[in-house]
């Protein structure tokens, strides 16, 4: 019996070990492998692992998530077992194991961005996409995830799209004209997270 | 007398983050220039008299860091530049980064050039990747100008500056799960000692500092440190960068003296400029949501190391986050308590295990589904989460909790005997979807 016996606890971290599906078989393009055979450069010959990370960003870049065919490949890289890199996968939140929609929308739910309605922006989100957080809709496009905090919390509700775009101040009645002039215009519709000086 | 920002003067201006401005306008790699024609433990000693302390959230001299590094070693020696900025309510060093790089640069040349390192780790999160490109595209400026590179401006010191993309994990900003992942291994943190200073990366001497932290170090070079002791209270000199956010009219990174007070900060015409939509002010957690709430009484303390510890609070990464009166404080300590959850690494049972607990119990009484015994339990198994785990995450993951049963106990009573929440603010979810479905 539990110590407490009114809550199931210990259940969120408990240790599942799901094996990410082989899928197809993996290479970098000559470009990738040109990008992932100068960063090992960087650290000491005798520690290549270090460019595990950046090993599989290059992998999510060429086919969209981390396949375990993909991981084998990272493995050969990287020269250490498959089951390290797997390790390091299942660990960092920005790596897929499984195909995500063509534009990842990750709204961030921690309290700054709470404050200011970002719960309402993933329940805005949710009900014009028809999915829930963490689901793709059919056609492909589209991926919501509610993330941690994202670092940018002076213009809350912030979202990042995919890993390298980023909307600001999204109120939860824009929403739903965002996801449409997202679909429409790419990455046209989006504020970008800068002090873009330059562009004003 | 106005203060006069140092590290954010120009950041609004075009073209503030390129090589040509950063040489023109604010004396760039003057004070690497000025350094390397000094004796490196001349460094560590001026960065001592000045009082710097790290700006990452532990407040730790960066002198004292700097001296325990290791010297006599055959081991090369790093510098590994904590700039993983994940603390909840911190954005300051995404500032510094995208607006200012060359600074950052120059700091970690001159860091490396003071503790006998040859090469400088930039671990940046990996959201950041906009800011990492600007960071890329200045550190290949200087390499092309000799700033650094091989025998920088013939002095015979060799400096190199890479770039290291975290994959998202707020763990990663401990320094020694900074030094794991920068090994390309899961960001848990190390049992200490050893410290960094001894055994960091690759298992040879290291510093990790904060990018704030060496972004002042090409200051105090270039003005000394009497100049940088004067600028703040005793102990906490220097320039300050203050990120505020929540619910004020005007967030966003304000660089002040550690003089001025958190009032200044939240309410002042130059900073935030007041609470949102003319709310009261209720409550402010001064410095990144792993530390404990201040309350209106205390707003007239300067927002310095000591005088927030002083007021019973921490300094921190000096990230506020202000909330109005409709926040409710079961609903904060279930909002941070989701994050803590999550971003818990799990080599420690009491963090681990007490994390996903505690948000459970949370979640409960937010539902008013609580009875007056859960209160009695949120604070024991908060209290025996802190000082049991290798790193301060578990403290921190226990803070909301402490502190919000220590000012607002009455709001869990109140969530128990009426069955529901009594503060469900407009800006919340509407549907049962978030409320801790998962």
């Amino acid at each position: 019996m539990s110590f407490h016996p009114h809550i199931e606890y210990a259940t969120f971290h408990r240790s599942e070990r799901k094996l990410a599906e082989l899928g197809d078989e993996f290479r970098y393009t000559s470009e990738h492998q040109a990008i992932f055979d100068e960063l090992v450069t960087h650290y000491p010959p005798d520690q290549r692992k270090s460019a595990i990370l950046y090993a599989l960003f290059l992998v999510q870049k060429q086919q969209g998530y981390v396949s375990g065919a993909s991981m084998r490949f990272v493995a050969e890289q990287i020269r250490c077992t498959p089951a390290e890199v797997e390790d390091v996968v299942s660990y960092y939140t920005m790596f897929y194991t499984k195909p995500v929609g063509k534009y990842v929308l990750n709204v961030c739910r921690t309290l700054s961005c709470a404050l200011l309605g970002a719960e309402r922006v993933t329940e805005e989100l949710s009900a014009k996409l028809g999915i829930a957080p963490g689901q793709t809709t059919p056609d492909g496009m589209f991926t919501l995830m509610e993330v941690e905090c994202l670092g940018a919390c002076d213009r809350a509700p912030v979202l990042m799209i995919n890993d390298d775009g980023w909307h600001e101040r999204l109120a939860p009645e824009q929403a739903g004209t965002f996801v449409d002039d997202l679909r429409a215009r790419g990455y046209a519709a989006l504020t970008g997270c800068h002090l873009h000086v330059e562009k004003k | 007398m106005a203060y006069e920002p140092v590290l954010t003067n120009h950041v609004r201006e075009p073209n503030a983050f390129t090589l040509d401005f950063y040489l023109q306008k604010a004396r760039g790699y003057e004070g690497l220039r000025k350094a390397l024609t000094l004796k490196p433990n001349d460094i560590i000693e001026q960065v001592k008299a000045s009082g710097l302390r790290g700006r990452g959230g532990a407040g730790f001299p960066t002198g004292l860091k700097w001296q325990f590094v290791l010297k006599d070693t055959p081991k090369p020696k790093y510098i590994a530049c904590n700039a993983d900025e994940s603390e909840p309510g911190t954005f300051k060093d995404h500032v510094l980064m995208e607006r200012n790089p060359h600074l950052l640069i120059e700091g970690c040349a001159i860091g490396c050039y003071a503790i006998g390192a040859k090469v400088a780790y930039i671990y940046i999160r990996g959201e950041f990747l906009h800011v990492q490109e600007t960071l890329e595209r200045a550190v290949a400026e200087a390499y092309r100008a000799g700033h650094l590179g091989k025998n920088i401006y013939g002095s015979g010191f060799d400096c190199d500056v890479f770039i290291h993309r975290g994959a998202g994990a707020y763990e990663a900003g401990e320094e020694t799960a900074l030094i794991e992942s920068l090994e390309g291994k899961r960001a848990q943190p190390r049992l200490k000692p050893p410290f960094p200073a001894v055994e960091g990366v690759y298992n040879c001497p290291t510093a990790v500092n904060n990018v704030e932290t060496l972004c002042n170090v090409p200051l105090i070079v270039l003005n000394g440190p009497e100049w940088f002791a004067g600028l703040g209270p005793e102990k906490n000199g220097g320039p300050k960068l203050f990120c505020i956010s929540g619910h004020v009219k005007r967030p966003g990174t304000y660089e002040a003296s550690m003089h001025t007070t958190l009032r200044d900060l939240v309410f002042g015409d130059q900073y935030a400029q007041g609470m949102k939509d003319g709310r009261a002010f209720k409550a402010i957690i001064p410095g990144g949501s792993s530390v404990p709430i201040l309350l209106e009484k205390d707003l007239d303390t300067p927002a310095s190391f000591d005088h927030i510890q002083k007021a019973g609070s921490l300094l921190g990464s000096a990230g506020l986050i202000v909330m109005d009166d409709t926040v409710c404080m079961v609903w904060l300590a279930m909002n941070l308590l989701h994050f803590y959850r999550h971003e818990s690494c799990g080599k420690c049972t009491p963090c681990r295990e007490g994390g996903d607990w505690l948000y459970k119990l949370l979640q409960r009484v937010e539902r008013g589904e609580g009875q007056m015994k859960d209160i009695d339990l949120l604070f024991g198994v908060a209290t025996n989460i802190v000082g049991k785990t290798l790193c301060a995450f578990g403290d921190a993951a226990a803070t909301p909790v402490l502190t919000t049963l220590n000012h607002f106990r009455n709001e869990f009573e109140a969530h128990i005997h009426e069955g529901r929440c009594t503060l469900p603010a407009q800006w919340r979810a509407k549907g049962p979807m978030l409320a801790g479905a998962h």
